[in-house]
């Protein structure tokens, strides 16, 4: 059983809605992207999505391309990003999960980064601009490591093939509510719960729910609708706030505390 | 022939779909709609209406006599600058607006580099009366300001984008965000052979309207087939759209030029054929500019058309099976050939025309006496010449 899997059943016994947040890996600094996925655990997330900046993040609104063009221009690329992994996992067991685009993954070489990512400790793939249809390689040199491909569902996704991506995605499935970017949103769209509600019939991975939510009030209107709630532009924007100021940390650790008392 | 595009998009290895799960349908949809409007004869019908009583077509196939003399081989010149709004881009923006009005679409969204497939699209939304947002480098938007007052002349939102090099790049990362939020009433007219399947096909048919007049232009002015032909790239549509109609012709040589910019052994270049590794980028695997962590380099050249750090994967493709060879020439180079073709021609290129024309200087000498070389001229150069008023060796102004 991979630390996802653990992770799903242990919220399935304590009847807890899942709470995932996303911080861009080496944003301000590698340094404080440890420091923070430590504070991120001790306030209450459950799984944590690090994304390993892309140069042209086509699927990215400002807040997260910004953070990602910072992270890139201090360094950060797939060895230093495996390396923090590993450093992280000598003092965490929460599950990690890459957030990348395809590029820095089919450079690095698609079996080598398999071997890699699970050496370092990773437990998921999230690739947003790789559909079902073009992730074969990936998919097969991660499910012979043991590593989750998690695949994303959208508003626009049709029935029958929403029902094939429930079936591939492991860990969990990403329903993105809203057509565009990440970003924070100051509505979501209605009709989240019958959307969850079709691909529930079709899968039972757990359903978390991306994209827009950055308040307390949106993620407890999502965890009632779906198994867990993703924030990440709004988390981003915490740090770049107080990204020269000593007190960032503490600063992230009280808006995730905000957020995730919303997921029992 | 037939078999090249049908594997899901992919030419060889290159091509596909790597698309945010957003685009998906859009892509299908669209793919379904291209697919039925090639056996649907008013489509066509109208398409070639459109293309010859409003955009000029066909263009002529010129003999440039002084040049063929000065370089003594047979030089013909495909006339895509005199086309309505002065480049080839309107082959392709009057046929994707009409798959717009039949996927029953009512905003229209683009990238532009140069300003001429921004104009082109600017100019078919306008006549149809559909909505139109261009994309734009701030950097573009400075190096082509004509352009982007003609767009807006045309009725056309023009946004500048601000991130990364502000030129062609990041006005496609830019487009495809607007078009991942808008899809459901937008459609996306990408510009040039890129992009996920079916772009890179669909626009390399619309375009290869020029090869198939070119081939039949110089079967009747030489009688036979040229031996060369040679068109500059920067995504390569008017390349593509000149070499497609010649696949077969075994004895028909194809040269793409790049802009090697300041030169190929500095960083300072577009050429992603010639000095590239395959990558994925704007939604297909191709060639690209890229370090070796897979982050995308900033392109450079003094052409806005030629200044994009990938290609089109069907050019990757001929690459890869040397059907076509991919060379480079420099600013300089390109800058030095639209001096000799307006001297010699009056004919003022395009400074993206003028890549291919700059290789051909070099081509020529290496050829034996009287072959024939088609270029493509793909636009005319009055959108440059601000630009190039302001560079060294231009001083007319006393």
């Amino acid at each position: 059983m991979n630390r996802i899997e653990q992770k799903n059943q242990e919220l399935c016994l304590q009847k807890r809605k899942a709470f995932i947040a996303y911080i861009t890996a080496g944003f301000p600094t590698a340094a404080a992207t440890e420091q923070l996925v430590y504070t991120l655990e001790e306030n209450g997330v459950d799984f944590i999505e690090l994304g390993m900046p892309f140069s042209d993040p086509v699927a990215d609104g400002p807040t997260i391309q910004a953070a990602s063009c910072a992270a890139l221009a201090a360094g950060m690329n797939m060895i230093n990003f495996l390396n923090l992994v590993k450093t992280l996992r000598q003092k965490t067991q929460i599950p990690l999960i890459i957030m990348s685009y395809f590029n820095p993954i089919f450079k690095y070489g698609i079996k080598k980064f398999a071997i890699d990512a699970k050496l370092a400790g990773l437990d998921g793939v999230i690739v947003p601009d790789l559909p079902p249809e073009e992730a074969k390689e990936l998919n097969q040199a991660l499910r012979n490591q043991g590593i989750d491909q998690i695949f994303i569902i959208s508003p626009v996704t049709e029935p029958a093939r929403m029902k094939q991506i429930a079936k591939l995605s492991r860990g969990f499935i990403y329903y993105v509510p809203l057509t565009g970017v990440t970003g924070t949103r100051t509505s979501l769209p209605k009709n989240i719960a019958l959307a969850v509600k079709a691909i529930k019939q079709s899968s039972k991975t757990p359903i978390f729910v991306g994209f827009g939510i950055f308040t307390p009030e949106q993620v407890k209107q999502v965890v009632k609708i779906s198994d867990g709630a993703i924030v990440g532009s709004g988390i981003i924007q915490v740090i770049a706030q107080y990204s020269q100021d000593e007190q960032m940390v503490k600063k992230v650790g009280q808006y995730i505390r905000s957020l995730s008392q919303m997921c029992c | 022939m037939a078999a090249r595009a049908k594997n899901n998009g992919y030419f060889g290895s290159f091509g596909g779909k790597f698309i945010p799960e957003t685009l998906s349908h859009a892509l299908k949809e669209l793919e379904t709609a291209y697919e039925h409007s090639k056996q649907d004869k008013v489509f066509k019908a109208k398409l070639k209406f459109y293309l010859e009583q409003f955009a000029g077509r066909p263009t002529p196939l010129y003999y440039a006599a002084r040049l063929s003399d000065y370089l003594g081989v047979k030089v013909y010149l495909k006339r895509e600058d005199l086309l309505h709004t002065g480049a080839h881009k309107i082959n392709n923006t009057l046929g994707q607006v009409l798959l717009a009005l039949n996927m029953k679409k009512k905003r229209i969204i683009a990238e532009t580099g140069a300003g001429q497939h921004g104009v082109a699209t600017a100019v078919a939304a306008a006549r149809f009366g559909l909505e139109c947002e261009v994309f734009m480098g701030n950097e573009d938007m400075e190096r082509q300001a004509l352009n982007v007052f003609r767009m807006r002349l045309l009725g056309a939102k023009v946004t500048g984008v601000s991130s990364g090099s502000q030129t062609l790049k990041d006005a496609t990362n830019e487009a495809m965000r607007n078009w991942v939020a808008t899809v459901k009433d937008t459609h996306y007219i990408i510009g040039s052979v890129v992009g996920p399947h079916p772009f890179p096909t669909i626009v390399r048919d619309f375009q290869a309207v020029i090869g198939k007049e070119a081939r039949q232009q110089i079967l009747k002015q030489e009688k036979k087939l040229p031996d060369y032909l040679l068109a500059c790239i920067g995504g390569g549509s008017n390349a593509m759209g000149l070499f497609h109609q010649f696949y077969n012709d075994n004895s028909v040589k194809f040269i793409g030029v790049e802009a090697a910019g300041l030169g190929l052994n500095t960083e300072q270049h577009a050429a992603s054929l010639c000095k590239g590794t395959p990558g994925v980028l704007h939604g297909s695997k191709s060639y690209l500019l890229q370090d070796n962590d897979g982050q995308i380099k900033i392109a450079h050249s003094v052409s806005a058309g030629l200044d994009y750090p990938g290609v089109g994967p069907e050019h990757a493709f001929y690459k890869q099976s040397k059907r076509a060879a991919y060379v480079a020439v420099t600013d300089t180079q390109a800058l030095k050939a639209l001096k000799l073709l307006s001297e010699l021609e009056g004919i003022i290129p395009a400074l993206e025309s003028s890549h291919a024309l700059a290789y051909l200087m070099r081509a020529a000498k290496k050829a034996k006496k009287n072959s024939v070389f088609v270029v493509c001229l793909s636009g005319r150069g009055d959108k440059d010449m601000e630009m190039v008023s302001k560079l060294k060796g231009f001083n007319y102004h006393e």
